[in-house]
């Protein structure tokens, strides 16, 4: 898919702002019109190319919301005709998990799992995951402490070290 | 009684301090205030950049270098300036590694002043422009670049300033604090100037990295103009290494080796682990700076065209990270307009009025600062415009 110069400008203010920036604060930045910022926002969001606006958030913060997260490396009997895709289609269909990725490597699918405690994730492998006919084997990596997620670090000191005025 | 006796030349006692100071101890006290006072960019030196000085460190090269900086950072410098602006210059004779481009700027001076010598400096202009000339034995003769063409100087103001005793130009491309930036054209008249009164010109290129309209050209990639030009840039603002102090001077080998005797006995060398990080950023920093550009540069289009919607003209600067709107329509001068934004909606800028003459009736907005505080900043000062108009 061939996007325009201006509309790769958008989606780069975007990434790299508040999902919150208004249309207009877009519109000044890439020097475009109102009008045709939200023309391209459409677009893009057709083309699934903007696929959703969201937010970072650092749960461990939250009593109660802290969570865990697992990141699971699975093994899988591909099969002829749909290879990995349906067997990746019907783990990705769980709501516990968050992404599924097709690896090259020592396993064949990357699965990471959020579920409220270690019980709940070891009970979601054994029931559901690894009783899946082409599962051959699951190694469950649980994660410790997020230090940078999508780009953002969590715990940065984010002071302004400059002084407040010079020449 | 007696007056109180100093034991200042009387050069220093004559100067005056900056006025930045001022507006610094002013703003430094406040809480909560939002600073578009800051000569420099928002952005951490890149870690690559910030691990190869540790690196240095770690293997222990703490030790003096040679006077004009590491061979390997004046051929990486040489080859960056050719590369990047078509100015070739030898690293063995023609480059010097320097604490910052102002301790260039200060050689220069030295090297080529002698008593009573004139040096022409276009305001608006940084701060340091005059004193360093004074400071040099020099006399500085100020002209005006006007408003109304955007702060670009006119070949006609030049020439009328020239007199017998004009040694040099200062020039500087994008410039501070007004963000403009001159194109070839608007540079050949300058040196075809240059080349009739025989003059050198000390273009100060230290924004070179940030240009945002057409090309940029260094001065010293025009034709002819290379025997005349001593090039002045460093790492400050496009790598974001301000407090690294690293800059350098490139220059015929005559002026070269004049600056490079004054850098050995006045300085000996710039620090040996901020020449491995420029060294570093050379070599590996070409995507970061393009990336911070790109930043700088949507932050530009936002904050000028929201100042302008909410009633402070300004035109759009073609380089480096200032605003330099128009503050006349308030009916308030620069330092009252400044002074009464401070201390009324804590936001910080700069007195156009200390950069100059010209400068007066505007006031110098660094848009190197997040979004959030920009978008903050623009609410914060068009509250502040609807109260003026009301009063």
């Amino acid at each position: 898919m061939k996007l325009t110069d201006k509309q790769i400008e958008i989606l780069e203010i975007l990434e790299k702002n508040s999902a919150r920036i208004p249309v207009e604060d877009i519109a000044k930045m890439a020097e475009l019109s109102i009008e045709e910022t939200a023309q391209a926002l459409d677009t893009l969001e057709e083309l699934k190319v903007l696929v959703r606006y969201s937010s970072v958030i650092d749960w461990s913060k939250v009593d109660g919301h802290e969570g865990v997260t697992a990141m699971i490396d699975v093994k899988v009997a591909p099969k002829r005709g749909v290879g990995f895709d349906e067997v990746a289609n019907r783990i990705y269909r769980f709501k516990e998990v968050r992404s599924v990725y097709l690896m090259s490597g020592a396993y064949d699918l990357s699965v990471i799992i959020e579920g409220r405690s270690m019980n709940e994730v070891a009970r979601f492998v054994s029931e559901k995951l690894s009783t899946l006919d082409s599962v051959l084997s699951t190694t469950t990596h649980f994660i410790l402490k997020k230090y940078k997620h999508d780009g953002t670090i969590f715990e940065q000191n984010e002071d302004d070290k400059r002084i407040v005025v010079s020449p | 009684m007696s007056q109180t006796k100093t034991y200042l030349s009387k050069t220093i006692e004559g100067m005056k301090p900056s006025g930045i100071r001022r507006f610094f101890d002013l703003a430094a006290g406040m809480e909560g205030v939002i600073s578009l006072g800051v000569g420099e960019p928002d952005f951490v030196t890149p870690w690559s950049v910030r691990e190869a000085a540790i690196l240095s460190l770690e293997e222990g090269y703490t030790s003096y270098t040679a006077n004009a900086g590491l061979l390997d950072l004046r051929e990486a410098i040489a080859g960056y300036m050719e590369k990047s602006f078509q100015a070739a210059y030898s690293a063995e004779k023609e480059i010097i590694v320097t604490v910052g481009a102002s301790q260039a700027l200060d050689l220069a001076l030295r090297a080529i002043l002698d008593p009573g010598d004139e040096v022409i400096v276009i305001e608006p202009s940084f701060v340091s422009y005059v004193p360093l000339v004074v400071l040099a034995g020099g006399v500085p003769v100020q002209v005006q670049a006007q408003k109304e063409l955007g702060f670009k100087i006119q070949p006609e103001q030049l020439e009328k300033a020239i007199t017998g005793r004009t040694k040099a130009i200062m020039l500087c491309s994008p410039n501070n604090p007004t963000g403009t930036m001159l194109n070839k054209r608007e540079l050949e008249h300058i040196a075809s100037i240059a080349e009739k009164y025989d003059l050198l010109v000390l273009s100060d290129e230290i924004y070179a990295e940030l240009a945002y309209e057409g090309e940029y050209t260094s001065f010293a990639s025009i034709n002819e103009m290379r025997k005349r030009t001593i090039l002045i840039s460093g790492f400050s603002k496009g790598f974001a290494m301000t407090g690294w102090r690293l800059g350098f001077v490139c220059a015929p080998e005559q002026i070269s080796q004049a600056m490079l005797k004054i850098h050995q006995y006045a300085m000996m060398c710039a620090p040996t682990m901020a020449q491995f990080a420029a060294l570093e950023a050379l070599k590996t920093g070409r995507t970061d700076v393009e990336e911070m550009k790109k930043s700088y540069r949507r932050r530009r289009n936002y904050f000028v065209q929201s100042l302008n919607e909410i009633g402070l003209s300004c035109h759009v600067p073609g380089g480096a990270f200032y605003a330099f709107p128009s503050v006349e329509s308030t009916g308030l001068s620069s330092e009252e307009f400044a002074e009464k934004l401070l201390l009324e909606e804590k936001v910080a800028v700069v007195p156009g009025n200390i950069f100059g003459a010209s400068g007066e009736g505007h006031v110098r907005c660094s848009y190197a600062t997040s979004m959030e505080q920009l978008q903050e900043a623009v609410k914060r000062i068009g509250r502040f415009l609807e109260r003026s108009r009301k009063a």
